[in-house]
């Protein structure tokens, strides 16, 4: 089979030093079918990203009504319909399994779909690109005010452009901090310098991360800083499609004239013109044609660049294209293309991410809004009392999860004849002590059980505690044991 | 195939160099790092040079550098704490002022004092009380309703305050004459009356003592501060004896020994070391345990 043919500057000199300095890298514009998607998506996700914040949404008086908001002096989380406490961390968790096996499931699709299009890495870096190339021209422009070095034109470029980047990252890290604070509020105190400090502090970390990654780390976070293209090495397959140079058909690499001329000889010639435009293009500086790779975040720019030079030429679009080494061999034993989607791997992502989002989509919709839990006192288990009869205390946790205050009534079902006793609460409606728990709050409570003085005890006797909403009928329950000393 | 130089090989299929470095005829690629990286490595050894001076780092023979801000961590936590007082002020004051049995009807106060006395108690009563105030021998439980200075929230806060025979002007006094030492009773009557104090709360007698004598010898000797129904009495500190509480025990040998060589243990005086509401609290905390009058 035909290996790829390697370019010289790969080689290392063996004499080399043990650093090497960061290759700049002065991606050329495209535009095409793959920049068209990027372009959306970047829109969407930023979007998304910068204006969520100002979102509304309508939770009823003294309730916060910004669609998502993470309160963490209340410790609260609130998306949409949805308000979660801090002991239903585990649907954080669910979703972050959900988003794994989805990135997964990319994975074995469409090889580093993450990397190439959603990435916030990538995406700012785009913007980032897109500004230096409005102020400093395209890649052969870049390159040449590079080499001319600094005069009066290029400096007011350079100012204006690191402005603008900084104007981005500033409004980045300030949409940040927007999802921990009422939005429209923290913005005038934010210009008015009434914000609190940390509010400061963040933006000031997240403005100098994202002008250092976008503006000048670039490429280097994907090759050497982040997990994720030594993950996905490990979780591609041969069947997944990724950004491939279709070497069966690109080569022998012939320039236009030569392949002419070769035609006419009746040789045979491959596809590929050699005219690097798929390197120009690449945000990582990369050439596809060595193979898959590393440091290709799959971006799909190089799939554009080589179309537009096809199409040009006259030649069938797609030398580079999503692809895999299956086909390529196919294709090279004269064998029709097959591409497999349905594999037992895609399978099982689907099968996942459905069970678990329609686990989580369950508990969700069917979790309770009043919750009761009951703590046995330790010390001491159980007490004597002068005439004999036993007391059992518990410390008792009652969570109203919704957002208006409402009356419980608190039954116990205990050994037979005992009295209940709740710490500080009188009311009592015929034997049921009832108590007000304020909205959106947990109400801590000391129970006291006493059995009569004359029962006969076992030494361990179930307990059940029912709370019951006197207005809506709402119950929970729980159990514990009443013990004796 | 490879060419051998002295560096290594050269590697056709990546076209680099390797290092020469071979494990079980494996080669590493000479792959350099980027400078940045071990510009960074070497900034954050400078910044480790930052750390020495600018916060307390090296040990000297009697001291150590203190750093240029003079930074302690001790200090932080004084700062906190004194945040955390100055959030609670308002509540502690209302505390401190409020009658305790408002507290205990006012769910936010009752909270409040509950956390509070619950954390006061860990650290000043736990040590004979028990973390749960469970008591052990001659430490009362604070859970139960069997009180020796009374239960309600104000005997209880009195209690706290001055302790009991703590040597404070207030404290409450009286104690168990240690009958059998000084002679009032001699063995046999102490063995009878002993018998007599168990039979009060339904205990067993031992066979052959006369109950009837230990009834009479318990009128002349002990009436006088546990009652004449033997009930107690909370303003000397005398225990009911006919319930099914001890603070010593209630075999017939603890009994004795209880009456031959008396009792006095002491509960300490809280009012010069804690606040009044810090002592209200803890008041309101052990009404609370459950067995507060
Ligand atoms: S390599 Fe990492 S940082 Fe780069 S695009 Fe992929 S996920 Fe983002
Ligand atoms: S090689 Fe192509 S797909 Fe990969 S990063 Fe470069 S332009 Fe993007």
């Amino acid at each position: 089979m035909n290996k790829p043919v390697l370019p010289k500057d790969l080689q290392t000199d063996p004499d080399g030093p043990l650093y090497v300095a960061q290759k700049k890298i002065y991606p050329q514009s495209v535009s095409g079918t793959f920049r068209r998607i990027k372009w959306y998506l970047m829109a969407i996700c930023l979007g998304i990203y910068y204006f969520l914040p100002f979102v509304r949404w309508n939770r009823g008086i003294g309730a916060p009504d910004q669609a998502v908001l993470i309160d963490l002096p209340n410790s609260r989380f609130y998306f949409f319909f949805i308000e979660l406490w801090p002991q239903e961390i585990y649907y954080f968790t669910g979703l972050l399994i959900v988003a794994a096996i989805t990135l997964f499931l990319m994975n074995s699709l469409g090889g580093r779909v993450w990397c190439g299009y959603l990435c916030p890495q990538t995406v700012w870096t785009d913007v980032f690109y897109a500004v230096e190339r409005l102020i400093e021209g395209d890649r052969r422009e870049r390159m040449k005010k590079a080499a001319e070095g600094l005069t009066l034109q290029r400096g007011a470029e350079l100012v204006l452009k690191h402005s603008i980047w900084i104007l981005i990252a500033w409004w980045t890290g300030g949409a940040w901090v927007l999802y921990f604070a009422d939005a429209p509020t923290l913005v005038k105190e934010l210009v008015t310098f009434q914000a609190p400090m940390i509010a400061y502090i963040w933006i000031g970390i997240l403005t100098s991360t994202t002008y250092l990654l976008a503006g000048f780390m670039r490429e280097q976070v994907c090759v050497y800083m982040c997990p994720w293209p030594r993950i996905q090495a490990a979780l591609t397959d041969e069947w997944a499609l990724n950004v491939t140079y279709k070497y069966d058909r690109g080569e022998q690499r012939t320039s236009l004239k030569k392949a002419e001329q070769a035609r006419a000889q009746g040789e045979k010639v491959g596809d590929c013109i050699d005219c690097n435009q798929c390197v120009a293009v690449c945000p990582t500086g990369i050439d596809i044609r060595d193979g898959s790779q590393l440091d290709c975040i799959q971006c799909g720019l190089c799939i554009d660049a080589c179309d537009t030079v096809m199409k040009k030429i006259g030649r069938e679009t797609r030398l580079i294209g999503y692809d895999n080494d299956i086909n390529i061999h196919r294709r090279m034993e004269g064998k029709p293309e097959v591409f497999r989607m349905v594999r037992p791997r895609t399978v099982v992502y689907s099968a996942l991410i459905v069970g678990v989002g329609a686990i989580m989509l369950y508990a969700l919709m069917t979790r309770s809004l009043l919750d009761v839990n009951v703590l046995h006192d330790r010390n001491p288990l159980a007490v004597r009392l002068s005439d004999g009869s036993v007391r059992n205390a518990y410390t008792m946790r009652l969570l109203n999860k919704r957002a208006f205050d409402r009356v419980v009534a608190i039954d116990v079902e205990g050994p037979a004849g005992a009295q209940v006793q709740v710490v500080g609460v009188d009311q009592i409606t015929p034997e049921r002590p009832t108590i007000v728990l304020g909205r959106d709050q947990t109400t801590e409570l000391r129970v006291l059980v006493t059995s009569s003085p004359d029962a006969q005890l076992a030494p361990s006797t179930p307990v059940k505690f029912h709370i019951t909403d006197i207005g809506l009928g709402e119950v929970a329950s729980t159990s514990d044991n009443f013990v004796t000393p | 195939m490879a060419e051998h130089d002295k560096h290594g090989t050269f590697d056709e299929v990546t076209g680099k160099h390797t290092t020469g470095h071979e494990w079980d005829g494996i080669e590493e690629l000479n792959t350099p790092l980027p400078r940045w990286w071990v510009l960074t490595f070497y900034a954050c050894i400078i910044w480790s040079f930052a750390y020495w001076a600018v916060y307390p780092a090296w040990p000297l023979v009697q001291s150590y550098t203190t750093g240029w801000f003079n930074y302690s961590s001790r200090a932080d936590v004084a700062v906190e704490l004194a945040k955390l007082e100055a959030i609670r002020g308002d509540k502690m004051a209302a505390l401190a002022t409020a009658p305790l049995a408002d507290i205990e009807k006012d769910p936010g106060m009752l909270a409040m004092a509950r956390a509070r006395g619950k954390a006061v108690f860990g650290d000043n009563c736990a040590a004979c009380h028990g973390t749960g105030a469970a008591g052990s021998k001659g430490f009362p439980n604070l859970n139960d309703d069997d009180w020796l200075w009374g239960g309600t929230l104000e005997q209880i806060e009195q209690t706290i305050k001055y302790g009991a025979r703590s040597g404070h002007a207030e404290a409450h006094e009286g104690q168990m004459l240690a009958f059998g030492q000084s002679g009032t009773l001699n063995k046999d009557e102490i063995v009878t009356v002993a018998n007599y104090v168990r039979s009060l709360s339904g205990l067993s007698t031992r066979p052959g003592v006369d109950v009837a004598a230990g009834g009479k010898i318990f009128a002349e000797n002990c009436t006088v501060c546990h009652g004449d129904e033997a009930k107690g009495n909370p303003d000397l500190g005398a225990p009911n004896l006919t319930d099914r509480i001890w603070l010593y025990g209630s075999d017939e040998a603890t009994i004795i020994e209880t009456v031959t060589n008396g009792r006095a243990g002491v509960m300490p005086a809280w009012i010069d070391r804690l606040d009044p509401g810090t002592i209200k609290a803890m008041a309101v905390y052990v009404h609370s345990l459950g067995g507060g009058k």
